[in-house]
């Protein structure tokens, strides 16, 4: 997308020169336009580039909302952005620190509020504030401020809360996590009620179905926007099963369905593209299951997975963006409330994302005996988990 | 440069969950051109649309036939820029095009990092090796060594007070690079860098790693990436064009730090600064690492955006060795070992742009010394002064190290 903003200084002259066609500026774009350009409809960036054979006739990629702002600068001004406004709830933490820096990088955002209790997060949004992209950060500290950095968000990120350590189920983590949570989400319900929220503290399981009843009691309530992350599950997932399988895992695709912890994340391992055979679903099943705890062991205290889940929430932050601005099949498996399975009013699922948050659910496939298995077993858990962040919502 | 975090949909059957792939550390300057197996489908994709080119490179890279891989190692991998750092290489689908290796060490535990990201799905293998014991280990065969190692400032320090601790963690890092995997090209990130690379050449002088010179950096990509985000800022959103690269030469450090505003191309700006403005700006690019220092009140120094810098400057070597002709600001042994000459003063080592080839350092460029304003010219000559006292102070601690 900014294949047009081509840098064009002395020091960094290309040595093939042309003239840019309308301004006549030295160019070393093929295309023979520089950054004057104006951007083309086809953005190339974050676009559905269909790798492999198939190709989705009409599936045009829609050119990017502009802000009014970036629309009132001339042709010639510097990189136009999508221009949301993303609000990091939590942003000073193990997770949210590489979130931040990751969402400072991502074009689609213009503002980034950085929200945090703790002392040091004027410093996090004055470190990031020095990186050369476009997006502006501001920084917010103490619930006095939760006001300003929720104020027109268009997407707001939930990492805020303890993390686990060893010996400790995301359950344990419960009553803290759930009160942090609860205060966000009226935070959020109060400034931006028409905000998606992607909420990352553990346990997701119930801290979903807590913000969704925030949400109700404020009278503001859109089952599509309040979305728990479990994109990491799916990450895991793609990583074990390519390595398991030899292939490239830039390749591989495992949807994981069911909830966010322990055997409520149910891989569906024969629904995986390419189809793979794993030697040992049950092994891998479990391995994807305990990833997690795996790395809260061999942190030995020191924490719970923050690197690999700020890339996963950045993932999940750009699929919300891309399909607010207007991208279609946008689809990610995400923790919302859901029709999809008889009794569990929460479940997570493979959906197509919208400008509103979740525009359509895909159906659940066909699972296999293994996979049947592993949804009974869940049912218990996952009702459980989500009776008590209703529980707790309403007391 | 701006980078951009791309995600990229790859998506084999309608309807199936779109798998993000963190497409890069994307420089706006550079689309595809950053690895020789993408400068194929640059015409392409303009044109089509399509991405066969991606295609192209997933094949090539996957039969790993033609398409070479550098491994590369973080020394320092468990700390505040350390974790951020490893995450924006491991998480860079155009490194891991490039990475075969991600190699984490530190003093501290490296297990639960190396887990952690171990996770993330692209295609590069990450290693953790922890204690001074297992160096050795981790530096063999590798090809880039990148050292944010050593403690950080506190407020009311200087980089310098940091010298006495991290100058003897540097000059053991270095010691072992000399040993080990004398070929590497060294990034170093710890503070005073003024200082620090000239220990590291001194022990690599020591070890006769031939041709070491060449391959030894010190990171000022950070002052580069702050300077365009300061003038970026000055210019605003109404009138100036393009994105700012503004060279930075001099050193890393206070008034070592010199941002030369003459290599700003005047269609960058709307209307040219003034001299007051100028300074302004110089001094603000100058105090910029001091400012984060300040606002983390005693928990840390900038860590964030020098990750983000330091893959910059680190991608931009990769895309060096593997056969691309580069050109970044760094710290080095400047011009063969000429030093750098400014109106009678000379300095053996120098910030400023260089030309970069698979073997390192082809070439130091001076062309910016003709365009320099006076006030340029009395900054250059007051970071002269400076940045000698520091790298003879680096020389000392090393020649006192035998």
């Amino acid at each position: 997308e900014f294949e047009h903003n081509i840098l064009i200084s002395n020091m960094f002259a290309a040595t093939m020169n042309s003239s840019c066609t309308p301004c006549r500026q030295t160019t070393s774009n093929a295309n023979r336009a520089c950054r004057n350009s104006k951007p083309t409809t086809i953005a190339r960036y974050a676009g559905f580039k269909s790798v492999g054979a198939v190709e989705f006739a009409g599936s045009k990629i829609a050119s990017r909302k502009t802000t009014a702002a970036s629309a009132s600068r001339t042709a010639c001004a510097t990189a136009t952005v999508a221009g949301f406004k993303v609000a990091l709830l939590g942003a000073a933490g193990g997770i949210g620190q590489p979130l931040a820096l990751l969402l400072k990088m991502n074009p689609m955002i213009e503002n980034l509020a950085v929200y945090d209790l703790a002392d040091v997060t004027p410093g996090v949004a004055a470190d990031l504030s020095h990186i050369n992209t476009p997006c502006k950060v501001t920084a917010h500290k103490g619930p006095e401020q939760l006001g300003a950095a929720l104020a027109g968000a268009d997407l707001v990120v939930i990492p805020a809360g303890i993390p686990r350590k060893p010996g400790m189920t995301r359950d344990d983590l419960f009553n803290i996590n759930a009160g942090i949570v609860k205060s966000l989400v009226e935070g959020v319900a109060a400034n931006c009620p028409n905000a998606i929220v992607n909420i990352i503290s553990n346990p997701v399981n119930s801290t979903v179905p807590i913000a969704a009843e925030v949400m109700k009691k404020a009278g503001c309530y859109d089952p599509r926007k309040i979305m728990g992350v479990t994109t990491l599950d799916i990450v895991r997932a793609n990583t074990f099963v390519a390595e398991a399988s030899g292939l490239n895992v830039a390749d591989v695709n495992v949807p994981v369905i069911g909830g966010h912890a322990g055997t409520t994340i149910l891989p569906l391992l024969s629904q995986a593209t390419p189809s793979v055979t794993v030697a040992d679903p049950a092994a891998m099943t479990t391995r994807i299951q305990n990833a997690g705890t795996e790395v809260v062991e061999a942190k030995a205290g020191a924490g719970s997975a923050t690197l690999s889940m700020a890339y996963a929430a950045a993932r999940m932050a750009e699929s919300v963006l891309l399909a607010k601005s207007g991208e279609k099949n946008v689809v990610e498996c995400t923790y919302v409330e859901s029709n999809l399975v008889e009794g569990l009013p929460f479940f997570s699922s493979k959906v197509v994302l919208g400008p509103e948050g979740v525009a359509e659910f895909l159906p659940l496939g066909e699972l296999n005996e293994l996979e049947m298995a592993g949804m009974d077993e869940m049912r218990d858990l996952l009702t459980k988990n989500i009776e008590a962040g209703i529980t707790f919502a309403n007391s | 440069f701006f980078f951009f975090v791309r995600f990229e949909r790859r998506r084999i059957l309608p309807n199936e969950p779109c798998r993000g792939v963190l497409v890069s550390i994307q420089s706006s300057r550079r689309p595809e051109m950053s690895h020789p197996a993408h400068r194929l489908g640059v015409l392409e994709r303009h044109l089509a649309g399509t991405s066969s080119a991606e295609k192209a490179t997933i094949s090539e890279h996957q039969t790993s036939s033609g398409v070479r891989t550098v491994s590369v190692a973080v020394l320092g991998a468990s700390g505040g820029i350390g974790q951020p750092l490893s995450l924006l290489i491991k998480s860079s689908p155009t490194l891991a095009a490039c990475v075969s290796t991600l190699k984490l060490y530190d003093v501290a535990p490296t297990a639960g990092v190396a887990a952690d990201l171990s996770h993330i799905d692209t295609l590069m293998e990450v290693e953790h090796y922890s204690g001074d014991a297992q160096l050795p280990q981790c530096l063999k065969g590798t090809d880039i060594v990148i050292i944010p190692a050593g403690i950080p400032r506190k407020p009311g320090m200087t980089r310098d007070d940091l010298f006495k601790i991290n100058a003897g963690i540097v000059s053991n890092l270095a010691e072992n690079i000399a040993k080990h995997c004398p070929t590497a090209w060294t990034l170093i990130i710890s503070n005073p860098v003024n200082s620090t690379v000239p220990i590291a050449s001194e022990v690599m002088r020591k070890y006769n790693v031939p041709g070491f010179e060449r391959r030894l950096f010190g990171v000022t990509t950070l002052d580069v990436v702050r300077a365009n985000t300061f003038v970026q800022q000055h210019i605003g959103g109404h009138g100036g064009r393009g994105n700012v690269n503004v060279t930075v030469v001099g050193g890393h450090a206070g008034i070592t730090i010199q941002p030369l505003l003459s290599t700003v191309p005047s269609f960058n700006w709307n209307r040219r600064p003034t001299a007051g403005e100028q300074a302004a700006l110089v001094q603000r690019i100058q105090e910029a690492g001091t400012e984060v220092v300040q606002a983390k009140n005693g928990a840390g120094s900038a860590t964030l955006s020098m990750a983000f810098a330091a893959v910059r400057f680190l991608s931009r070597c990769i895309d060096a060795r593997l056969g691309e002709s580069v050109v970044e600001c760094a710290y080095v042994n400047w011009n063969g070992g000429r030093g750098f000459e400014f109106e009678g003063d000379r300095v053996a080592f120098f910030a400023g742009p260089v030309r970069l080839g698979t073997d390192g350092i082809v070439s130091s460029i001076e062309d910016w010394k003709r365009g320099l304003s006076d006030a340029e010219r009395a900054g250059l000559r007051g970071a002269l002064k400076q940045l000698k006292g520091e790298i003879e102070k680096g020389r000392l601690f090393s020649t006192s190290q035998k």
